[in-house]
């Protein structure tokens, strides 16, 4: 026992001295803390399992060999334990090479995504202008509207694309955006990428919670209204900045729609994901010495070979997560603000 | 005070921008300027050209698209002749609700356990963020056809089939008869509990980051005034976390709506892939764009009127 915990003993008595002292206060006290943290125990526990269910059967399908595949016997833990499937996956998908494309697609976009986005909802929460409804309206309509449901003109109008006819003035012809990364980035870089009206609502939503008193304060310091953003409101927001970052992150990461309609030309995870069981076909053929030919590959087979390339496609995005949620613990209040 | 405060409102009004504000006014038109730049540059042509194109007949020859208007034909072939997309709306829109107000619920509730301190905090919300993972991109369309996953999902069901509690329970309040709409409601619910699990790590994450800027000095306060959790959980983070709540509503119900498994969302793709009818797609998907909208529009007008912003004095 340590001197502190004597001392204690000493002056207040035994826990049952001091609970009859409180009136049986502090044991039931006691008691509901403990039966809470149960409660909340049992009930993450569940929610835990239910989530991670589905991604434990992918890890033990992952190390099965083919024979386990099509033995009923086997349900999770494999017999013949092999990590040849990663292997294959990693090979088909190119992973090595996709995987760098892919980090620095991903981080680059999602970095100027959440830069704009926060530029943009910071100027709807606290400006007013004239017609501010009318652009807010603008947002609502690109966060309801799937990017899908305007696909295909967005593929002619990156085709030939030009502005109220200036570029054809100029050139004689629309020049043609599609197969290069640029457009993607300009579409980024004016917050027209994947579901980047729902960040900027988000931010706006955000800001608006915060006091008005700090920006006063410091407009009355003479900090101008660009250095008052960048000084005062983002440290205050980070954890709004952090989950905009990882949603743009990760959506970037898995996206096939705007990875294949703009950038083609590189190999990204989530593309030679998508079409991994085609390409598996392609590569037990070449195993079996045939060129240029595709064999009928068994759905197990394929299916095992798809959730191991969902693992390695998912495992980098958790690591990210897993730093990046530091930021979520450093709440407001360390900031300074007393409201 | 407050008679100043009106006898200055009329004035302020004829110079409604004058001084800071006009100032105020320039600065926000510089923040939103790459907004506006990208909606008019990428967004506004290809989105009025689906709206045109929805009271158009279209045919598409060798790389030319020809259109003819024919009016409102489209909008009328889609509500009176087409044999499933009335159904399919009448289907999704109160699935809709009821999976909406489930998952904010939820994700609302599981914010605030994750919000707690325990141990292992760190890892439970790594979990909670697999979800938003798993149900993104590609990933989503690997995992619907993969059948080996669905074979082990399936041995594992039918192997806990037997010790079903909701079940059970579901047999006595139904055998009572008291409201049981409503109890089919709820366990609808619970029943689809994975589903409301997995759609909900977004909303999870947007409260959570909610909870976070709610400073705890406030929590203080109250403590020290009397107050016990169950009412600063009402007075104070319910308050501060309505302008997110408004947020997830919304994202809620789009991201409900939109996706592509939704079955009005696989009648315009059919509609489009496969009839190649670009004029009923489009009219189909804007009149689904305008329902939701209008839905948004009429639930998010009567949040917001419980909505506190800091900002509004």
């Amino acid at each position: 026992m340590t001197k502190s915990k004597e001392v204690k003993l000493k002056k207040y008595g035994t826990y049952w001295e001091r609970n009859a002292a409180s009136g049986g206060y502090l044991l039931r006290h006691d008691v509901g803390q403990v039966m809470i943290k149960i409660i909340r125990f049992v009930l993450l526990f569940g929610l835990c399992f239910l989530i991670l269910e589905p991604i434990f059967n992918k890890i033990s399908v992952s190390f099965m060999d083919q024979k386990d595949l099509y033995n009923p016997i086997v349900v999770s833990i494999p017999i013949h334990f092999t990590g040849k499937n990663y292997q294959v996956a990693a090979s088909i998908m190119n992973y090595k090479e996709s995987l760098k494309n892919s980090i620095i697609i991903s981080l680059t976009i999602a970095i100027l995504q959440t830069t704009m986005c926060t530029i943009v909802g910071y100027g709807f929460s606290r400006f007013k202008f004239p017609l501010k409804n009318l652009w807010f309206a603008c947002v609502m309509a690109l966060i309801i509207v799937p990017p899908q449901a305007f696909s295909s003109s967005l593929v002619l109008h990156f085709n030939n694309y030009d502005i109220l006819g200036i570029i054809k003035m100029i050139k004689g012809a629309p020049i043609n955006l599609r197969g290069s990364v640029l457009p993607y980035y300009l579409m980024s870089a004016t917050c027209m990428g994947l579901k980047n009206g729902l960040y900027i609502y988000l931010v706006r939503q955000f800001f608006r919670n915060i006091p008005i008193d700090l920006e006063e304060a410091a407009y009355i310091d003479g900090c101008g209204m660009f250095k008052t953003f960048i000084r005062i409101m983002v440290p205050q927001s980070k954890p709004i900045i952090t989950s905009c970052f990882l949603f743009a992150l990760v959506w970037q990461w898995t996206d096939g729609f705007y990875s294949k309609l703009f950038i083609g030309g590189k190999e990204l995870v989530s593309t030679s994901l998508a079409t991994i069981a085609d390409s598996l076909g392609v590569y037990v053929a070449r195993e079996l010495g045939m060129v240029n030919a595709q064999t009928n590959v068994s759905t197990q087979y394929t299916n095992c070979i798809m959730s191991t390339g969902t693992l390695l496609i998912v495992f980098p995005i958790v690591l990210v997560y897993l730093v990046a949620q530091k930021a979520f613990v450093e709440s407001i209040s360390s900031t300074g603000i007393k409201m | 005070m407050k008679n100043d405060k009106k006898d200055a409102a009329p004035k302020k009004r004829d110079k409604k921008y004058s001084g800071l504000q006009k100032r105020k006014a320039i600065a926000g038109y510089m923040f939103i300027s790459p907004f506006i730049l990208g909606f008019l540059l990428f967004l506004a042509k290809p989105l009025f050209e689906s709206l045109y194109m929805s009271f158009c007949e279209v045919k598409l020859g060798s790389g030319v698209v020809d259109k003819k208007w024919i009016g409102l034909a489209n909008y009328y072939e889609a509500f009176r002749t087409d044999p499933k997309y009335l159904v399919n709306l009448t289907d999704v829109l109160p699935q809709m609700i009821l999976y909406s107000i489930g998952i904010i619920v939820f994700s609302f509730f599981v914010s605030l356990l994750l919000n707690q301190e325990f141990k292992a905090r760190g890892l439970v919300r790594a979990v909670f963020f697999l979800p938003v993972i798993m149900s993104s991109g590609v990933i989503l369309g690997l995992e619907e056809n993969n059948s080996l996953m669905a074979q082990i999902a399936d041995t594992v069901e039918t192997a806990v089939a037997n010790i079903d509690v909701t079940a059970v329970l579901q047999e006595v309040l139904e055998t009572a008869g008291v409201g049981t709409r409503a109890y089919e409601w709820v366990f609808e619910i619970i029943e689809n509990i994975y589903d409301i699990a997995t759609a909900s790590g977004i909303q999870i994450i947007i409260f959570i980051s909610g909870l976070q800027s709610i400073s705890s000095s406030m929590y203080e306060a109250a403590d020290i005034e009397g107050c016990t959790k169950w009412e600063s959980l009402w007075k104070i983070t319910f308050p501060m976390v309505s302008s997110i709540f408004l947020v997830n509503w919304i994202y809620t119900i789009v991201d409900y709506s939109m996706r592509s498994d939704n079955d009005v969302m696989t009648r315009i793709d059919t509609v489009l892939t496969t009839d190649l009818r670009y004029g009923l797609s489009s009219a189909m998907a804007w009149t689904y764009f305008l329902i939701v909208t209008v839905f948004i529009g009429i639930t998010s007008f009567f949040i917001s009127k419980v909505v506190y912003y800091n900002d509004e004095k």
